[in-house]
């Protein structure tokens, strides 16, 4: 089937069809300053000129690859993504962002979903995991329609600690505009002093969810144990956001009690691009599976007692159940979703381990560095996974502008999202950054506290 | 098909017993969701409800539907066993799956056992 939708034959043959004369003859009722406007471009390039500008283009971009040295975490991480990811997603049979709309025969596709949902369980400790949502953020977003569904929209307070990712907390604030919800907690507690039990003083009846995240936002690992206990005394559920390079090293949510896990899976195997695509991983326990969004596959058997996939429950979805569905997403992401299954496959529970280790040493050899400089110093001392917040006491963007120019990507500035944390950056260091690279750094900091 | 005699039936195809006043949903409906996975009571004891309002949400593997309450009164019961074996609405729809129960239950725009089992078999064509 040839695919070039209108020649000039075809446009005549249209018109001809219509009754009408000509292309502005079919548009003279559009006032004329609406129409398309004529534009002023260079003459057209052959495509050996066409691939010499933008390669020209394109080295002006810099990249963490080969130019420069990155310490900038905030949501998105570096770390090293073995060439096997790409070449499986680059594969014809997989090439599709789409979950297949006729699924059964694309038994493919499905199993790499039932892959990727396994592993997201086993990761997060949790029963039952979707197929997937965009982001992190849209992720979080979802536990907070999940909660709501789960109280028939009787509760209608949602808890945010503070430090759940400023840019999480805004996608929430998008998606639940005319729900009615109310959204307390990150905006009642000074940050330097806050606490993850605070948040209990605003757990009420009205309340279904609260949402802590994990490492938080400082990069602050704390065991949620006792909260999620103080949160469910209230009859609320617990949603924790969770990153899953931390959850090979670190207690699982699962096992701290949370009700839903959530959180970005950028940091399997994805590169950070421009800022995505990426994919938002969503798992809960089985008791909330009729509640939760999007798609899910499920392992069963054909008619000749074959092992096949299906997608299951899809009953509680929106081309379904309409209105009354939970959310209004379906979609998923397919293509991401199966990047982090081939990521997590290839590494296996050893590797990821191993990953999750070095950034956490190099992270703790980076702080302690760091903290020696004059003038600056980390801003807490809770334990931390691979991302801490230092006081760098002058404006991040000039220290930043400064560590540029020795090819150094330097820390999130703190201080846009949290005012009491003016001349705060927050550096991430994985297993791409190499000892030299941290004493490069720290030798960069130190002449910028002595400028 | 199953339609018992003593009981009353909606367009909606939900049941009422007059002398129990318990409601469900018929062997009629049950039979065009197929298997039932999922079944949630929306209303609580001690709500008085008025005839159409939505006491239930059931899903199979294939559909999703609500269920309208039959009937007007106070809910005296709710099944609460139902929703963890939701499969009870194919096998015993008028038995075990029943979904609430009024008391002083005042049927809204019902019909006898005959008149429901017409009505079925009008839309099968």
């Amino acid at each position: 089937m040839t695919y070039i939708p209108i020649s000039p034959k075809e446009r005549d043959a249209m018109l001809a069809t219509i009754g009408v004369q000509s292309l502005d003859e079919l548009f003279e009722d559009v006032p004329a300053k609406h129409r398309f406007p004529k534009l002023d471009l260079p003459p057209a390039l052959t495509e050996m000129e066409a691939l010499d500008e933008l390669s020209g283009l394109a080295q002006a971009n810099e990249n963490v690859r080969s130019d420069l040295i990155s310490f900038l975490g905030a949501g998105m991480y570096n770390h090293y993504i073995p060439s096997v990811v790409d070449h499986i997603l680059r594969r014809g049979e997989f090439y599709t962002a789409y979950t297949p709309y006729q699924p059964e025969i694309s038994q493919g596709t499905l199993q790499a979903i039932f892959e990727y949902q396994s592993l997201m369980c086993a990761l997060t400790g949790m029963d039952v995991s979707n197929a997937s949502h965009y982001d992190g953020a849209t992720a979080t977003a979802e536990a907070v329609n999940l909660a709501n569904a789960q109280f028939r929209g009787k509760r209608k307070k949602v808890v945010i600690s503070p430090t759940v990712h400023p840019q999480y907390r805004a996608v929430i604030r998008t998606y639940t505009q005319g729900m009615d919800m109310q959204l307390a907690g990150d905006d009642q507690f000074p940050i330097t002093d806050y606490q993850p039990s605070d948040l209990l003083s605003l757990v009420d009846d009205n309340t279904c969810l609260v949402i802590v995240q994990y490492p938080d936002f400082f990069g602050r690992i704390y065991d949620y144990t006792k909260l999620i206990e103080g949160i469910h005394a209230k009859g609320a559920l617990a949603c924790i956001v969770a990153n899953p390079t931390a959850l090979a090293l670190f207690k699982t949510p699962g096992s701290m009690g949370a009700d839903i896990v959530v959180g970005d899976g950028q940091p399997l195997g994805i590169p950070m691009w421009y800022g995505g695509p990426s994919v938002g991983f969503f798992t809960t326990r089985k008791q909330f599976v009729h509640k939760m969004a999007g798609r899910l596959v499920g392992e069963t058997v054909d008619s000749k007692g074959q092992r096949a996939y299906v997608l299951t429950l899809t009953a509680r979805e929106q081309h379904i159940k309409r209105e009354r569905a939970t959310s209004n997403i379906c979609t998923n992401q397919g293509l991401i979703a199966l990047g982090t299954a081939v990521y997590l496959s290839l590494l296996g529970k050893k590797g990821l381990r191993q990953v999750a280790e070095l950034c956490y040493q190099k992270a703790h050899y980076a702080a302690a560095q760091l903290s020696k400089i004059e003038g600056m110093g980390l801003c807490f001392s809770e334990p931390f996974f691979h991302e801490f917040a230092l006081c760098v006491n002058r404006p991040v963007e000039e220290v930043n502008a400064h560590l540029l120019e020795h090819g150094i990507l330097g820390g999130y500035d703190l201080g846009q999202d949290y005012p009491a944390l003016k001349d705060h950056m927050l550096i991430a260091v994985t297993e791409m950054n190499t000892k030299e690279d941290i004493d490069t750094l720290v030798e960069v900091l130190s002449e910028v506290s002595h400028d | 098909m199953n339609v018992p005699s003593h009981l009353k039936y909606t367009k909606s195809d939900e049941w009422f017993d007059p002398a129990t006043g318990k409601a469900g949903i018929s062997d009629y409906a049950q039979g065009q969701l197929s298997d039932i996975v999922f079944v949630e009571i929306l209303v609580e004891e001690g709500e008085t409800i008025e005839a159409g309002k939505p006491i239930a949400s059931v899903e199979s593997v294939k559909a999703s539907a609500q269920v309208y309450s039959p009937a007007s009164g106070k809910v005296a019961a709710v099944n609460k066993a139902l929703p963890d074996k939701p499969e009870l609405i194919n096998s015993d729809p008028y038995g075990e799956a029943w979904m609430i129960q009024l008391e002083g239950g005042t049927a809204g725009d019902v019909m006898d056992a005959a008149a429901y089992e017409k009505y079925c078999a009008e839309r099968a064509h």
